[in-house]
């Protein structure tokens, strides 16, 4: 097999780079406007959305918003995130994939078991947010729930809002990092070296299908 | 209410840093004897006459409470409670609801917008309208159910213990307008004495039970009860017995916060000491062809090469 190592390989279609992006940019606008009203220090994140009120009234529909733009994205990728036996493999040879060592890693497919464990992980916080934040959204539902279910929902929401936020951090890092990810989420393409480096199963499978 | 300038401030809303302290004033305290509460509402109608509010005309709901909850038009109310004692007497316990004032506010400790929740010197804990945002976490910290947001505005309203009056050298409207002297305002100290002046003769009275409800899960309360019954105050319309900030709410607005910031802010240094130490992955950088044939058959049975 001779492939043109800088060959392009499609690797996001238009729309899904189009979904992705919708869900970043409503997920950082949720993400601030929620953390400006969790720590005092962010209070005057408010500022953004135009202050305190405004920002307590457009953050649950921010919210709203980036999981049902998540949604779509959740359908399109669930098939390609199945944990297998050899994500598995990946996610323990963490050592090797954080000193650079990717040849000793197994061959991934179209994701490997990190960006496997980040679907999963934004798709139990996506509910997590959604159910809780609905429990003490004011003035419409908070009141139809006991105290304590709104306390509860409160905690929850906030932890699992900083699990999130700390999980985004790593993808951002990830794709600052791993060279030619970033654009290939923003043109669409990757080059065949790329693909067969970081996921060679599904590189192999691409270049089989011309 | 806004902040008055005649009253130091102890502590704000979603502030770390020190709150102007350098005068120390006395601590003030409002005593509701219910003893000898006779259910008039008088002190309701003063409350909306000093505040300028009034609420909806409501229903009946078969019971003397008129209206029949607060709101944010209406910061005390009337609890009524009829009772048989044992020796099958009926007993009317009449409780005026409203805030307690607590010395530590669940209130204030759950707001996220800066100084829109205020105690001052003096312990009174009041709203400032201006700078509320509406979101309800004081809803969510109070241990007494007492906040209430308004429809109106979208502003959370409670008692300001006439923090305005009280700046100046008078008495809260309820307690000026009291007929029966069931409420008294003045020093804590002196509230706290004269409510064991008021328990020694209510058990010389029979009443073996009565007592001083300052609760001190919250730190203790600038609005007090002499209560008849002080072992049982849940059968004042369910007067917590223990009220304190719930452990979800200390929880949250305690531990979860620094720590949250600190691993966000860890996570960001992580990746780029990360990055200075490990360099880029860059698959187009590396040196030779990664798409040789030999290299492709990378499993997951392979361990070193």
């Amino acid at each position: 097999m001779s492939v043109d190592p800088n060959a392009l390989i499609q690797r996001y279609s238009d729309s899904e780079r189009m979904n992705h992006w919708a869900v970043a940019i409503l997920f950082v606008l949720a993400a601030l406007s929620g953390l400006s009203l969790f720590h005092p220090a962010l209070f005057w994140l408010t500022n953004l959305f135009g202050g305190g009120p405004w920002t307590r009234i457009l953050h649950p529909f921010l919210g709203v918003a980036v999981v049902a733009a998540f949604l779509v994205e959740m359908v399109r990728f669930w098939g390609d995130n199945r944990i297998e036996e050899h994500d598995r493999q990946w996610l323990r040879q963490w050592r090797d994939v954080l000193g650079n060592r990717e040849h000793k890693l197994p061959a991934t497919g179209r994701y490997n078991g990190g960006q496997k464990a980040l679907f999963w992980v934004m798709v139990v916080c996506m509910l997590a947010l959604l159910i809780t934040g609905v429990v003490f959204w004011r003035p419409w539902f908070a009141d139809y729930f006991p105290i304590f279910l709104v306390r509860l929902a409160t905690l929850i929401h906030a932890a699992v809002a900083t699990v999130f936020i700390l999980t985004v951090i790593i993808h951002i890092y990830a794709a600052i990092w791993t060279k030619g990810s970033v654009r290939a989420m923003m043109r669409g393409t990757v080059s065949a070296r790329w693909a067969m480096k970081h996921h060679r199963a599904w590189a192999q499978e691409k270049i089989k299908q011309g | 209410m806004s902040s008055l300038q005649t009253l130091d401030v102890k502590q704000r809303s979603a502030t770390t840093s020190p709150s102007p302290s350098i005068r120390s004033t006395v601590e003030v305290a409002k005593l509701i004897d219910i003893s000898k509460c006779i259910g008039c509402k008088a002190c309701q109608v003063a409350c909306g006459e000093w505040n300028d509010i009034r609420d909806v005309v409501g229903h009946n709901v078969g019971v003397y409470d008129n209206p029949s909850d607060l709101t944010a038009n209406t910061w005390t109310v009337m609890r009524f409670t009829e009772r048989e004692t044992e020796g099958g007497k009926l007993e009317w316990l009449i409780r005026k609801d409203g805030c307690m004032h607590c010395a530590d506010p669940g209130c204030l400790k759950a707001c996220p917008s800066p100084g829109a929740i205020v105690q001052y010197a003096n312990g009174i804990v009041d709203f400032i309208e201006e700078h509320c945002i509406g979101c309800g976490s004081c809803i969510t910290g109070c241990p007494f159910n007492i906040p209430r947001i308004s429809r109106q505005d979208n502003k959370a309203y409670k008692c300001t213990l006439c923090s305005d009056r009280v700046s100046v050298g008078m008495e809260p409207a309820c307690v000026k307008t009291c007929p029966t002297g069931a409420i008294t305002f003045g020093s804590k100290q002196d509230m706290v004495e004269h409510a064991a002046e008021r328990v020694r003769d209510l058990n010389e009275r029979g009443y073996q039970n009565a007592g001083l409800y300052d609760p001190k899960g919250v730190g203790g309360t600038h609005v007090m009860y002499v209560l008849q019954h002080a072992d049982t105050p849940q059968i004042y319309h369910g007067l917590p017995r223990d009220p304190h900030i719930s452990p979800l709410v200390s929880l949250w607005k305690g531990a979860l916060k620094p720590i949250a910031l600190l691993a966000m802010g860890a996570a960001v240094l992580t990746g780029f000491f990360h990055y200075v130490k490990v360099g880029p992955n860059d698959a187009d950088a590396d040196e030779g062809d990664d798409t040789k044939p030999e290299s492709a058959g990378a499993g997951v049975k392979q361990e070193e090469r």
